[in-house]
């Protein structure tokens, strides 16, 4: 036991004193947090739009100013003729053109019909995807006004609540996200070469030797790095509840030791990644490489998760910032606890319990 | 120039000669472009949809009938109670709750008004919002059906007017997003690989002690740094190339413009990611510290980048920051060139930044290194 | 014959913020010399030679190498000097073959100098069955003659060596040992940091550094006479306490 507390000593003293690296585990996190917070959202806004009246008369005018009024749009062009849509799509700048037709208001008396083109630039899919619901419910909106005095025969009215997060703000959707992702990525890139660098470094050989157990080691490597973390992660959640004004309708204390969990996961399967690495490149690259982008992708952090093909939903079980993100939103959002959450908190305790047991065998292995 | 022949030829064997980078390098890059580029989507699909139905005619059941054949929601169940269902939304079971309250098609008939209440699991406020539109646009056509139906024919002379619109997606018709991520994701395998292979490099001689004995030949600096750079530039272009392959074969995505203009864009583009790798290395002694400093970056460079949530949205700061990011350029132009088919000259300002940001980085690189230190 | 100075010190000095690690050293190395700079670990030893390869800019003092300034010159010095380094620094990941055209590419020669130089290595160190394999997997006493060797690739006037027989046997190090001859008879000065005191009975002068600065410089019979030793451990080690 003494041994194993001197081992762990001796990693501590590893990481305090790369004061560059250290800088780095704690200062980056915060930084990147801070900057996703605020930027990163997927609602609309100030998109950049032209307008082709072919109309101009006082029906369109009116519909024109209440979409240009409105914060999601920015209307910097007026068209003239069919070709510039073409022109202007190319140069990158408009995302949106909207055409009206030719005697606009004439037609709407008459007919009782006209229309509006939303010619959207769908390479960008979301925007377009968007920016047609948005200048659809506009219009909707106008249609309903000039209709107050008609009365319709027939009203089906859908009156919707927004529930956990009835501003919309998507705040709410991307914190527990960023938060998710950085302690995962930092977590298992802290780990993962820190048994390749005793191999590298020789001083394997010495541990070899010496009469500590394997399970010791692994997990010895593990302890120092969650101080760290557990650092790291109080003051992620402190930055989210106080400067992104996340709620905590549940229990902060289960918040906490969901954490520690999660960041314990995070740490043992970038031992894992140790274990298998014969250098720290390799360590890295797979750590780096391996993770970013499907964790990025997969763990309904920006995406969600039920639209993905049902192949990569199966796939999406398999990353354990998946568990830990509903996890985070049950708290902080819905306010829920263990009986609610227990299945994937017990998903996340076999995650880790499996990434360790692993890393011991493999170390094992190396041994021999 | 003999002397960048060597270098080079010395880099290129060492990278193919380390068999457990190969596959990250090449296959891991190329699975991820395959599996990930489906899973990048903001298509609200298969929402979990449930309903409480408390008036039980055929009438609300052809309501909830409308809402099975949508694609954008897959009905789980029914719910006795709200309660019940309340529960399972905490649970996550299900996002949005309808409630047909009772007597709903009697109250129809007779106040010719009615209301459905609605829940909506709002964590995601844009999906939210999305939703939200979509449950509209199913009620108001089931209104109307409903209208045409039931009603006797209107003794009101005035009709409601009604302003259609036509939506037109161009350059992507059905919205595909595979289209739009597809390149995108391969910018980011790209940028990761030789960023994090020219960052950590150096670094890693610097641990052997090889740097050291660089250094004491009369190797000048810009043949050194070239000759390092130059494999991975190599790389990064082979790597594209493959991914491309894939866009087109797997995905089917289009390439409206011009290859060339595509292939000597991405040249200048990966020198402006060489440069950062090298600059890194020059100020970091453990391969560690590289790999950290370049994780920072890189993760910064994706989430702002564009590609997954619009630089539009972000606040007037966030928006500045993004002007130093390579990848927003690259995708930027990726779009443009590859799906609108942009010419030269659309792309010209963005050729000029990517190119200062090239040569300022490669500068700054080559001015730090230090063969004297 | 007029002996040369290959290298010229004098008050060099290397200061990193308040410690000094080179004080004020001063010595002149002639040409064909094999010179032994002594002193143990921490000494100064490798930081003083950091300077004299152009590596590393002194604080103060004047330095001259192969008739090169340190300050003005380092990039000169570098095409007239041969290193090698405590870690042998050859690519492990790259064949004894690959490794020694690569060098010999560095330091531009020819390729057809490059491969009568090859051929020539190969034979004298006897490594035709090992050529094509991966420099990692030689034991080390290979390792450290082929880094020597390839340091004197280009032929040059000086060649440095830092730590050159760590974690070898005694009997590679006393072949090595040859081989240091054999080039200094050809002409090139040797300069060789150790701390095995028992190497400085090989050198043809020595100096001694303690704490940065150099406490004796002198033949290794000089020296032993001065300190009243049998051989040049006890004279260290008389140094040391005195």
């Amino acid at each position: 036991m003494k041994r194993f507390i001197g081992f762990i000593k001796k990693e501590f003293y590893h990481i305090f004193r790369d004061t560059r690296s250290l800088f780095i585990l704690f200062g980056m996190p915060i930084a990147q947090v801070m900057l996703f917070g605020f930027a990163i959202t997927n609602e609309i806004n100030n998109v950049n739009i032209a307008v082709f009246d072919k109309s101009k008369d006082a029906t369109t005018q009116e519909i024109i100013n209440k979409i240009t009024t409105s914060t999601y749009f920015s209307n910097k062009q007026f068209l003239t003729n069919e070709a510039e849509i073409e022109s202007v799509f190319k140069k990158g700048k408009i995302k949106a053109i909207l055409v009206f037709e030719k005697d606009f208001s004439t037609k709407l008396i008459k007919e009782n019909n006209a229309t509006v083109q939303i010619i959207t630039d769908a390479t960008d899919p979301n925007t377009a995807n968007t920016v047609n619901n948005y200048v659809s419910s506009i219009l909707q909106k106008y249609q309903q006004e000039t209709n107050k005095n008609i009365k319709p025969p027939f009203q089906i009215v859908p009156e919707s609540r927004m529930v956990y997060n009835a501003e919309l703000k998507s705040v709410f959707m991307f914190v527990p996200g960023v938060m998710t992702i950085i302690l995962m990525l930092v977590s298992a890139m802290m780990t993962s070469i820190s048994i390749t660098r005793e191999k590298e470094l020789g001083t394997m050989e010495i541990l070899l030797v010496s009469p500590i157990q394997p399970f010791q080691v692994i997990i010895g490597k593990v302890v120092p790095y969650i101080f760290l973390s557990v650092i790291n992660a109080i003051v992620i959640v402190l930055l989210s509840i106080f400067i992104f004004k996340m709620p905590v309708q549940g229990s902060l204390f289960l918040l906490g030791v969901e954490s520690v969990l999660f960041i314990i996961n995070a740490l043992s399967l970038g031992i894992l990644i140790s274990t298998i690495s014969k250098t720290q490149q390799t360590a890295m690259m797979v750590s780096l490489m391996g993770l970013m982008l499907p964790v990025i992708l997969l763990s309904g952090f920006i995406f969600p998760i039920s639209s993905m093909p049902v192949a990569l939903q199966v796939i999406s079980n398999v990353i354990p910032a998946k568990w830990f993100i509903i996890i985070i939103k049950g708290i902080m959002l819905k306010g829920v606890g263990l009986t609610i959450l227990w299945k994937e908190t017990l998903i996340l305790v076999g995650m880790t319990v499996f990434f360790i047991v692993l890393s011991i065998k493999k170390y094992k292995i190396r041994l021999e | 120039m003999k002397t960048i022949g060597y270098i080079i030829q010395k880099e290129f064997k060492q990278i193919f000669r380390n068999k457990a980078m190969l596959p990250l390098i090449f296959v891991l890059p190329l699975i991820q472009l395959i599996i990930l580029s489906n899973a990048a989507t903001f298509e609200i699909q298969h929402i979990k949809f449930s309903y409480i139905d408390h008036d039980n005619t055929s009438f609300s059941r052809a309501l909830i009938d409308k809402f099975d054949a949508s694609t954008y929601f897959n009905i789980v169940t029914d719910f006795p109670s709200k309660k019940a269902a309340n529960l399972a939304m905490l649970k996550g079971e299900v996002d949005v709750i309808l409630e047909i309250p009772s007597h709903f098609e009697r109250d129809l008939l007779k106040d010719q008004k009615t209301n459905l209440a609605v829940i909506i699991n709002a964590i995601d406020g844009a999906a939210a919002g999305v939703e939200n539109v979509y449950i509209n646009q199913i009620v108001q056509s089931f209104n109307k059906n409903a209208q045409a139906n039931l009603m006797q024919p209107s003794n009101s002379i005035t009709k409601p007017v009604n302003i259609t619109s036509i939506p037109s997606f161009w350059y992507n018709k059905t919205l595909n997003y595979k289209t739009f991520m597809v390149p995108g994701i391969l910018v980011l395998l790209v940028t990761m690989i030789t960023l994090f292979l020219s960052g950590m490099n150096i670094v890693r001689e610097k641990e052997i002690g090889t740097l050291e004995q660089m250094n004491v030949t009369p190797i000048k600096k810009y043949q050194f740094i070239i000759g390092k750079l130059f494999p991975f530039l190599v790389l990064g272009i082979l790597l594209l190339s493959v991914g491309l392959i894939i866009a087109k074969i797997i995905f089917n995505v289009p390439m409206v413009g011009s290859l060339v203009l595509m292939y000597f864009y991405t040249v200048i583009y990966i020198l402006v990611i060489l440069g950062m790798g090298l600059f890194i290395s020059n100020f970091t002694d453990t391969q560690q510290q590289a790999m950290f400093i370049a994780w920072f970056f890189v993760v910064i460079f994706i989430l702002m980048s564009g590609l997954f949530t619009p630089i539009e949205s972000m606040p007037q700061w966030a928006q500045y920051l993004t002007e130093f990011n390579p990848i927003k350029f690259y995708v930027e132009v990726m779009r443009m060139v590859m799906l609108k088919g942009a010419s030269i000259i659309d792309i010209t300002p963005l050729f000029i930044k990517t190119g200062v940001y090239a040569i300022i980085m490669n500068g700054l690189a080559v001015w730090s290194y230090k063969k004297t230190s | 014959m007029k002996s040369k100075n290959v290298i010229q010190v004098e008050d060099l000095t290397k200061k990193f913020g308040d410690f000094t690690a080179v004080d004020s050293i001063s010595f002149k190395v002639n040409q064909g010399e094999i010179f032994g700079f002594l002193g143990a670990n921490g000494a100064g030893k490798t930081t003083a030679m950091k300077m004299l390869i152009g590596i590393s800019k002194p604080s103060s003092g004047i330095a001259n190498v192969a008739g090169f300034d340190v300050y003005t010159n380092p990039e000169d010095i570098k095409k007239n000097i041969g290193y090698m380094s405590q870690k042998f620094a050859l690519y492990d990941d790259l064949t004894v073959k690959e490794n020694i055209t690569f060098f010999g590419g560095i330091y531009g020669l020819s390729r057809k100098q490059i491969k009568e130089k090859r051929k020539q290595l190969v034979d004298e160190l006897g490594l035709q069955k090992i050529v094509n394999e991966l420099v990692g997997s030689l034991p080390l006493g290979w390792k450290q003659k082929l880094a020597f060797s390839v340091a004197l690739l280009h032929e040059p006037k000086v060649i440095f060596l830092d730590e050159p027989t760590g974690g070898v046997d005694p009997i590679t190090r006393r072949q090595f040992w040859e081989m240091i001859y054999k080039t200094a008879n050809n002409g090139t000065t040797v300069f060789v940091t150790t701390h095995y005191m028992d190497e400085a009975e090989y050198c043809d002068r020595v100096s001694i550094m303690v704490d940065g600065k150099i406490e004796a410089l002198d033949t290794p019979k000089k020296l032993k006479q001065q300190f009243n030793a049998e051989n040049m451990n006890d004279v260290f080690l008389k140094l040391a306490r005195g």
